[in-house]
């Protein structure tokens, strides 16, 4: 089965969510220096719920649809939802089978978005 | 007649996996049947440590190990088998020049010379010493068709002081008095371009006769024929996993005259002629330069390497690489928004060509062809500084050896076809 689904695609040539939040509450970065590609993240956080993610992302097929269906995934979820997700949940949400090396691409938005909601605690506290 | 399919039949690896289409081969050489059987046959009659023994088993791994020394030394033409040094790899090889010669002979405003088109074995192992003693790292930039090119002095040097500062220099400003070390790759592993390695170390000597120029050649030895002595240079570079051998071995070739001056890079076995309590002597060469049990069946495979290579003969690789390249680039045109990077001109180009298609990532290519049993690189094939010279995150590249068909570069533009479908 290839990953390219029909679902990837669409969501790589119609990315959900991308641009930027005129007044986020956390901003985050990251760079797969392997791949190039680059995400950053924009979170508007209210009652310790996502209420809306903004993103720009520059990579693969993989890492862009990844951070599309997942920005859609999380609008409404709670801390402690987003840190449990790990790589199985990507691979479920995401419904394709993915290799050592290809799996890191799908992580990468996972990663910033969880690194980005944790820096807002400690920014409160 | 030269037939690759019938070449093809000297690999174990296409019985197993009878469609493949192997195009990765810069990274990493095919084996033939008989470097395996070379291996195999050590292990299994006569995988006795080399040197130590006095039995018979020793004695003949201690002969085959040193007859692959002096094939070596005939294949680049080496004026003595001695200065022929089994290391692991380039990576190795060139590391062992680096922390032997550089950290004894360079001093602080040395200047280290490198190339923006060398892999990072060649660029960051010589960025690391210049940092560290306080010399100078001044890079030669590429011009838009991806070559050196010393005679059109559109030489640039690209990194100064650890400032990016673009400079115009002829070649004479960039090699000075100060030049200790000038290192660049024979070709490039991203742009496939041949360097005119001759001219430019002859030119860089004219200007300072003490220049310890250094080749990496790790992508040169496998498709034709290199020539130490006819070079001109000081040490040279390879590894034997690129040219049929297995991974493990590689070489270092230098001058005797240097390399008898140069401390060892590793300590213990093998490189000692007496240890006292106070002081060690060390071996000769090449002894010196290989503590430890070596990679002894890697080594006894290249010899069975290049035993093969010469068989086959680098006149009818070179011409079928060559044919092979002018087709792809050829095929490579009928498909819209796919672009080439590097020279065009075959007489500068080995059988490497880097690209991209439309806004397509590398990966995103590589993937697709896999799915058909095509195996290309993506990513920045350790050519980063290269990749961002180029304004690239990524590129797809495909590179050939002599078994590789007409009928593999016809499946490869049908991938690529299908890729860019895909992708629309």
């Amino acid at each position: 089965m290839s990953i390219y689904q029909e679902i990837i695609l669409d969501h790589y040539r119609h990315p959900r969510n991308t641009g930027r939040l005129k007044k986020p509450t956390v901003s985050g970065k990251a760079f797969n220096s392997l791949c190039g590609d680059k995400i950053s993240v924009d979170l508007l956080i209210s009652k310790g719920k996502i209420k809306k993610i903004k993103y720009q992302a520059a990579g693969c097929v993989i890492s862009q649809a990844a951070a599309s269906i997942l920005s859609e995934y999380l609008i409404g979820k709670t801390k402690e939802q987003l840190q449990k997700l790990d790589k199985d949940f990507m691979i479920k949400l995401l419904g394709i089978k993915l290799g050592a090396n290809r799996i890191k691409c799908a992580l990468l938005p996972l990663e910033v978005i969880q690194k980005t909601y944790g820096q807002s605690k400690s920014k409160r506290s | 007649m030269f037939n690759p399919d019938k070449i093809k039949k000297d690999f174990p690896i296409f019985s197993h996996q009878p469609d493949l289409v192997y195009l990765d081969s810069a990274a990493m050489s095919l084996k033939p049947k008989k470097v395996i059987e070379a291996v195999s046959s050590y292990y299994e009659t006569y995988s006795a440590n080399i040197y130590r023994g006095i039995y018979q088993l020793s004695e003949k791994a201690t002969e085959v190990y040193e007859k692959t020394r002096e094939k070596v030394a005939k294949f680049i033409n080496a004026p003595a088998v001695e200065e022929v040094i089994f290391v692991r790899n380039t990576t190795e090889a060139l590391n062992l020049i680096a922390y032997s010669w550089g950290r004894v002979n360079l001093e602080k405003k040395d200047e280290i010379i490198t190339t923006i088109m060398e892999h990072h074995s060649n660029f960051v192992p010589w960025q690391v010493l210049a940092q560290e003693i306080g010399a100078e790292f001044k890079v030669i930039d590429i011009d838009e068709e991806g070559e050196l090119d010393i005679y059109e002095k559109k030489l640039k040097t690209i990194t100064q002081n650890w400032q990016t500062e673009y400079q115009n220099l002829e070649f004479d400003k960039i090699i000075t008095k100060k030049t200790k070390i000038l290192t660049l790759t024979y070709t490039s592993n991203v742009l496939g371009t041949i360097n005119p390695i001759k001219e430019i170390i002859a030119q860089a000597k004219k200007i300072n006769p003490d220049v310890l120029t250094i080749i990496d050649a790790a992508q040169a030895l496998p498709h034709f024929k290199v020539d130490v002595q006819d070079l001109g240079c000081d040490f040279l570079a390879f590894s034997g996993q690129k040219m049929l051998g297995p991974t493990g071995a590689g070489v270092l070739w230098g001058k005797k005259e240097i390399l008898k001056k140069m401390p060892p890079f590793l300590y213990g076995g093998e490189m000692i002629n007496a240890v006292y309590l106070d002081k060690t002597l060390f071996a000769d060469l090449p002894n010196k330069f290989e503590a430890g049990t070596p990679d002894i069946s890697a080594v006894i495979g290249l010899g069975a390497a290049i035993d093969y290579l010469n068989a086959v003969g680098f006149e009818v690789i070179q011409n079928h690489e060559k044919e092979l390249t002018a087709y792809t680039l050829e095929k490579l045109k009928t498909i819209s928004g796919l672009t080439v990077y590097g020279p065009t001109n075959l007489e500068i180009k080995s059988g490497v060509i880097s690209f991209n298609l439309s806004s397509v990532h590398a990966h995103d290519l590589a993937q697709v062809l896999d799915e058909e049993k095509i195996c290309i690189r993506s990513g920045h094939h350790c050519a980063m500084p290269l990749h961002t010279r180029l304004a690239l995150e990524a590129s797809a590249r495909v590179s050939f050896y002599f078994y590789n068909t007409f009928d593999d570069v016809d499946r490869l533009i049908a991938g690529l076809k299908k890729a860019a479908k895909i992708f629309r």
